[in-house]
């Protein structure tokens, strides 16, 4: 009897537990068949980008004897014109990649959010000012601008060094990309600053800062993370594509774009040494859009899943 | 709607000064300048450093170096000058910008052929096999890297496929006219295939989504359940009545998607060595010619911003709904 009584109880209280807003996400985001194996895809890149040095072969060692290798059981990818491994570059090159990445989207959020916050919270003339300023940097031609910018910091004194490349891209890439996130921020902000659990706050005597980052920034973090993703899809090709063309990372740090890059000088020779950094840049960006697809709907609770 | 037209011109203004200040303050601010090769290279004494200085009058203070190049660029159309080709700017960007017009003018209406009636079609039949496909053809399409993609159509079509008639490629890997045919309408045409094909790829997979989602919108409204119910043919009140609605929001996100359209073109008509404006830009990044540089980007904001007008415009004479008091 009295254990009948503890399962039922159990029972109920386990119903009533409330569901934490990750574990809702997540399990609202694992129903997006293809989201959720974006997801995986994206974890197994990682782990084979970490695990570049367990290849057994160098990524800037020589061996021009063995240039132009099909791909074989030996070298998967090929080699390139100096008979690099192609493979073990692509893996070196996507940290490279994926780095930039992750930073480019990590810095053009952080100011995003906070222009975005700021002109949201505040609205007024705060709002006009900054608002005016990210309309100017919607405007701009990016690609253009990129180009020029990166030729500009290049010239700086010790830039040439080819180990700044990868922050002159981070850097060039998130002075650049902060726009969107900011006008996201912005509308949740105006949204969010109108609630009761805003004006409570405030009433409790809660300082901006407080309201700002511990009140509505947490609430709007859906429309934050989907902005995120398209970020880091954004930031990955926009660096593969700089590269690709010069003005990003540079040789002999490996990056997908500047691999990309030297295979196309070589491509009447060596078509397949092309196809592979080009397919890895694609499969990532892809997996990337999917996840955001999936966490928008995740976050959005009109989406209903038809099984 | 004239005194709207006024405004918004009015507004654009600050937006172009605040553009050109800081464009000409990155270009001008940074320590190396239009002279850091120059000054890196031993060859050149610091007499020419000094006269070269004076010459482009880099040695006045920068508020009067500015206002005598807006000046200039505004008022007398005077672009500047180029370093490497010693010609006027505005020459070399009044011979290159035809040739991205025509290609991207073209790639714009043959993806509106494409992504409209598929646009249509997958909202009409919402999550059948078409739409599905469609859906997940569009995630690569916008996933895809137009430079990569450009290579591979290089790889397939001019390199493994050969033209069954001559022993030839397929199609040419670059370039506008063969050597000898200049002006030949079909010779242009075979040039124009490939590039267009990489420029479209994205764009039809972006607007048919955009135009599947405006079109769902649409087919909930009233007067669509009106022009069903007045027994009109299915297929009227589909595109009479929902198609021409659903294009308005299209309108601003083409324009809104200018920016990305020119940052195109320097990946495309780089791989094709297509000579237009990207290409322009390109070479002269790479030479460091720094008026041509801003220039371009002048040029582009400036365009960019008009067809944003336009649209804001055009929007108005589409939807009456729309009043700009």
């Amino acid at each position: 009897m009295t254990d009948k009584l503890s399962t039922t109880e159990a029972l109920i209280s386990a119903s009533i537990q409330p569901e934490s807003l990750a574990a809702l996400i997540w399990r609202r985001f694992k129903r997006h068949r293809f989201a959720f194996t974006s997801a995986i895809i994206l974890l197994l890149m990682v782990i084979l980008v970490l695990a570049a040095p367990l290849s057994g072969y160098s990524a800037t060692e020589q061996n021009p004897k063995n240039g132009y290798e099909k791909p074989t059981a030996q070298h998967w990818f090929g080699t390139d014109e100096l008979g690099r491994d192609t493979f073990t570059r692509i893996l070196y090159g996507g940290q490279v990649s994926l780095a930039v990445g992750i930073f480019s989207t990590v810095f053009s959020l952080i100011v995003g959010i906070l222009v975005g916050a700021l002109s949201g919270y505040y609205g007024g003339w705060v709002d006009n000012v900054l608002m005016r300023i990210t309309d100017t940097f919607l405007i701009l031609p990016v690609v253009f601008v990129l180009i020029l910018f990166s030729a500009l910091l290049r010239d700086l004194p010790g830039s040439a060094d080819y180990r700044n490349s990868v922050w002159i891209v981070i850097i060039a890439i998130s002075a650049f990309a902060w726009m969107w996130p900011a006008r996201i921020a912005r509308g949740s902000f105006l949204v969010l600053r109108e609630r009761e659990f805003v004006s409570a706050s405030r009433a409790l005597g809660a300082s901006d800062a407080r309201l700002i980052f511990l009140r509505i920034l947490p609430n709007s973090l859906g429309p934050l993370l989907v902005s995120a993703t398209l970020q880091m899809a954004y930031a990955i090709i926009t660096e593969s594509g700089l590269s690709y063309l010069g003005f990003g990372v540079q040789p002999p740090t490996p990056s997908w774009g500047n691999i990309l890059e030297s295979a196309q000088i070589h491509v009447y020779r060596a078509p397949w040494l092309a196809v592979f950094p080009g397919l890895m840049i694609f499969i990532t960006v892809m997996a990337i859009n999917f996840i955001g697809d999936g966490l928008r709907d995740a976050f959005d609770p009109y989406v209903v899943h038809e099984k | 709607m004239i005194t709207y037209i006024t405004r918004r011109i009015l507004q654009s203004i600050p937006i172009m000064f605040m553009l050109s200040m800081f464009l000409f303050g990155i270009v001008r601010l940074m320590p190396g300048g239009p002279l850091a090769q120059a000054e890196r290279n031993p060859n050149v004494t610091k007499e020419q450093l000094a006269a070269q200085r004076t010459r482009l009058g880099l040695d006045q203070p920068l508020p009067i170096q500015y206002v005598k190049w807006l000046k200039a660029f505004v008022l007398e159309g005077d672009w500047g000058y180029s370093i490497k080709f010693r010609r006027p700017v505005a020459d070399m960007i009044s011979e290159r910008l035809p040739a991205t017009l025509m290609l991207f003018g073209i790639g714009f209406l043959i993806t509106l052929l494409i992504a409209i009636p598929i646009g249509v079609y997958s909202a009409i039949k919402p999550y059948s096999f078409f739409d599905n496909l469609v859906t997940t053809l569009s995630f690569a399409g916008q996933s895809v890297p137009v430079y990569w993609l450009g290579l591979l159509l290089i790889i397939v079509f001019y390199l493994l496929i050969k033209n069954p008639f001559s022993t030839g490629p397929l199609f040419p890997a670059g370039g506008m006219y063969t050597v000898g045919k200049e002006g030949n309408v079909l010779d242009l045409i075979w040039h124009l295939v490939l590039p267009i094909v990489a420029v479209s790829a994205g764009w039809v997979a972006w607007y048919s989504r955009f135009l599947r989602s405006s079109m769902r919108d649409v087919l909930n409204e009233d007067y669509m359940r009106t022009a069903r119910a007045k027994g009109l043919p299915i297929r009227l009140v589909h595109f009479r009545h929902g198609l021409r609605n659903a294009l308005l929001p299209l309108v601003t996100m083409m324009a809104l998607d200018l920016p990305s359209v020119f940052g195109g073109a320097v990946f495309i008509e780089t791989i094709f060595s297509w000579p237009g404006m990207g290409r322009l830009f390109w070479d002269a990044a790479r030479g460091r010619d720094y008026p041509v540089l801003l220039a371009v980007v002048m040029i582009e904001a400036a365009l960019i911003l008009i067809f944003n007008l336009l649209a804001d415009i055009l929007y108005g004479f589409l939807d009456p709904r729309i009043r700009y008091d």
